[in-house]
């Protein structure tokens, strides 16, 4: 067991290190959060050099366009990227972390072709249509239906919680294909490109005050047969070939950009006065500082452990669906603690007193995001449950 | 980097594990605590497997393995709830003769700076080890002025008062201390995730076979998601104790008292709320002496508070913060 860089390791970390200090200062400065045709275009130009340099899709195979990295690599440059200031992968998560993969799983060699570049360059940004208003927890129930029209599907239904709707060009996108059929074996996984006729996006703005995700209402939308992806009605088992992958090390980006977080409240508690000193003389803030560091080196050490399985074939259930449970969790608590030193500046979300006060803010809301979105608390812990520790299934 | 057992760490886990279960069944953990109880032909065994000397150098007459393997066989013991003063042992082998062969016992204190000074398996040692700042001292045990208590907390870890410890001039440094504060935490941090997963095993399994309102228990949501969450704190503090041991044995992959402290904060929550929802789990029977739920529970507040405790550790942790 080991922790230290191999010496390739070290020697791809070196490398990365040296490329990242010069191409992070490239950058044109972050944008305006709520503007998102300007964060598209940051996160996508930021994408485009991580192509041209070879560091796009760094676990992808390189007959895909990869670099054809091992998992310890990619964390690595995750870790490097984080460290040199970069933009997370933003815009790019469905295509990267979720679209990608399955159509390097499921996809025919035509999808593959279309796709797979485009997403590595930046070009495609897709966005994930798989939550409908009553089909959320319960993502099998979903009714958006897709019809056979000769060598078309005609899809009419609503989506909702589409996040990066309003900039994407595709959308993965989950039908149902045969309303008869047990309910998780009539979906279809299908790739919706945006600009078809008959899909209107509306913007739903989060309690962050930015409109992240969008409702999509599809009207008789046509799509080409050719874009299903897997079989028909074989849609729910291509939707999960992907999902441990989300689960193990899909938060791995969001988990250092907490970190950072955490690392710029201890900064605010140093310079926040208190009655007497600052926060961080009250021992009590300070000891929740120090647990949540605590927990921060164990969730990276986690992080590792499902690396170091991923490397030998699978990412458990406890590593995938733990971790982001685990996860969860502790960004809540964070957010308790930035709210417990911030006082009253936290009142708003522009920053006061000349600290990044509003980050911290909305640290604390997206929280809510985190233990929600992807499947919430509450379905991993039965998840865990049952698959896991071998509970019996509840009556349904 | 690779941070998954071997082959040969699962295969030393499993033979700990199957002794463990074999020559310290339950009966027999309950029964060490007892005046008298302390079994010496069982300790013996224990150390003729090379327990103790797991971590130390072959040509001190150990087996020579990383300080990490060392970890995994407390994590493996605290599962099982093995009894008898398994820390002081792994610390002193090598330091103190005859505890490398299991036939001097040894119990270890660290000098508190406040309250009763509280030992551990005293009762039943041969030799006292005090630690403080500025080295440690080796004593009889039958020097060291004590009161035994007859109804210790966990009735398998006898606890003795001493009030006074003799000063004698001390043997090792500095150095040696604390390097055997850091692994004497780390060790009761290991025994506590094993304490965190086997307490849980226990209420998963009751959960299986108990029915109420014709279901198990354990088709209901609420105790599902309590077991849920014991299993992630058993996972994020096994994560923290693992990387500590490896660091241990890597010191420029991190910085080792600031591992150790973190394993100790997120162990001794996984060790503790996890056995108290494993006695709620077990609803009346949880509250029986009969049922072993609440022998996790008093083993783990055991070692929470063995080279350090949970709020020293957070600090700890903190004051590692630049900011
Ligand atoms: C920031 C964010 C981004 C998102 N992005 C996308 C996206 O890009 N694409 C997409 O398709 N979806 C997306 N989602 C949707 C997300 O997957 C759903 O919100 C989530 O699965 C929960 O569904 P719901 O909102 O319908 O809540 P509900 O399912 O209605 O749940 C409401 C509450 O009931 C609880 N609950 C429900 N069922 C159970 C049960 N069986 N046992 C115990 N408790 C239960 C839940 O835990 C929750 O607390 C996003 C959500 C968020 C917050």
């Amino acid at each position: 067991m080991q922790l230290r860089d191999s010496e390739a390791d070290a020697d791809f970390r070196a490398r990365a290190r040296a490329w990242l200090a010069d191409a992070v200062p490239t950058l044109a400065p972050e944008p305006d959060p709520t503007d998102w045709p300007a964060r598209r275009t940051r996160d996508t130009q930021w994408q485009r050099l991580l192509f041209d340099a070879g560091y796009a899709g760094i676990n992808w195979p390189a007959e895909y366009g990869g670099r054809g990295a091992t998992p310890t690599e990619h964390l690595i440059f995750l870790e490097e990227a984080n460290r040199a200031g970069a933009p997370d992968v933003g815009v790019g998560f469905v295509g990267q972390m979720h679209a990608g993969p399955t159509l390097i799983a499921e996809g025919t060699p035509e999808q593959q072709d279309h796709h797979l570049r485009g997403i590595l360059t930046g070009d495609h940004v897709w966005c994930q249509g798989f939550s409908e208003p009553e089909a959320g927890s319960d993502l099998a129930s979903l009714r958006t239906r897709a019809v056979r029209d000769g060598d078309h599907y005609v899809i009419s239904g609503q989506k909702i919680w589409t996040s990066h709707a309003q900039v994407a060009d595709y959308c993965e996108m989950l039908v149902r294909t045969d309303p008869e059929a047990p309910k998780h074996k009539g979906i279809t996984w299908l790739i919706v490109p945006m600009d078809t006729p008959g899909i209107e996006v509306r913007p739903l703005v989060t309690v962050q005050g930015s409109a992240e995700f969008a409702e999509l209402f599809l009207d008789e939308v046509r799509v080409p047969v050719t874009n299903r992806v897997g079989a028909e009605n074989d849609g729910w088992r291509v939707a999960n070939v992907t999902l441990s992958f989300e689960r193990g090390t899909g938060f791995v980006g969001e988990m250092l950009e907490t970190t950072r977080l955490h690392g710029e409240l201890v900064r605010i508690a140093r310079q926040t006065p208190r009655a007497s000193g600052t926060a961080w003389d009250d021992v009590g803030l300070r000891r929740e500082f120090g647990a949540l560091a605590a927990e921060l080196d164990a969730l990276w050490a986690f992080t590792k452990r499902n690396v170091s399985a991923g490397e030998r074939g699978g990412i458990p259930i406890s590593g995938g669906s733990g971790f982001k449970l685990a996860y969860g969790a502790l960004v809540h608590r964070l957010g308790d603690l930035a709210l417990r030193v911030l006082d009253r500046a936290s009142l708003s979300f522009d920053d006061i007193g000349g600290l990044p006060t509003g980050a911290q803010v909305h640290g604390k809301l997206h929280g809510f995001g985190v233990s929600t979105g992807g499947g919430t608390s509450q379905i991993q812990q039965n998840i865990l449950a049952e698959r896991v520790l071998g509970l019996p299934r509840e009556a349904r | 980097m690779d941070f998954a057992l071997s082959d040969d760490q699962r295969d030393l886990t499993d033979m700990i594990r199957r002794f463990a279960d074999d020559r310290f069944p339950t009966e027999t953990v309950r029964a060490f605590g007892e005046p008298g109880g302390f079994d010496r032909a069982r300790w013996g065994e224990l150390a003729a497997l090379g327990t103790f000397g797991i971590a130390l150098p072959e040509d001190d007459g150990g087996v020579g393995l990383p300080v990490v393997d060392m970890v995994l066989v407390h994590e493996t013991l605290g599962g099982a709830l093995t009894p008898g003063p398994l820390v002081a042992a792994s610390l002193l082998a090598g330091l103190v003769p005859g505890v490398l062969e299991g036939e001097v016992v040894p119990a270890i204190v660290d000098r508190p700076t406040h309250g009763p000074i509280v030992v551990e398996h005293l009762r039943d040692a041969d030799v006292l080890v005090v630690v403080d700042d500025d080295g440690l001292r080796v004593l009889p045990a039958a020097a060291v002025t004590a009161r035994h208590i007859d109804h210790p907390t966990d009735p398998a870890t006898p606890v003795s008062v001493v009030e006074a410890l003799p000063d004698e001039a001390p043997i090792g440094g500095a150095a040696l201390v604390a390097r055997l504060r850091l692994l004497g935490s780390l060790y009761a941090s290991a025994q506590l995730v094993g304490n965190s997963e086997a307490s849980t095993t226990l209420a998963v399994e009751y959960a299986k076979e108990r029915h109420q309102f014709g279901r198990p228990i354990g088709s209901f949501q609420g105790l599902k998601h309590l077991l849920a969450d014991c299993l992630v704190r058993t996972e994020v503090a096994r994560s923290s104790v693992w990387a500590a041991g490896v660091i241990a044995d890597e010191p420029e992959a991190g910085d080792l008292a600031r591992a150790v402290a973190g394993a100790r904060v997120l162990a001794a929550k996984a060790g503790t709320e996890n056995a108290k929802t494993g006695i709620q789990v077990h609803g009346g029977m949880g509250f029986t002496w009969e049922v072993d739920a609440h022998l996790f529970l008093k083993r783990a507040w055991v070692l929470e508070t063995q080279f350090g405790d949970p709020d020293g550790a957070a600090e700890a942790v903190a004051d590692t913060l630049v900011g």
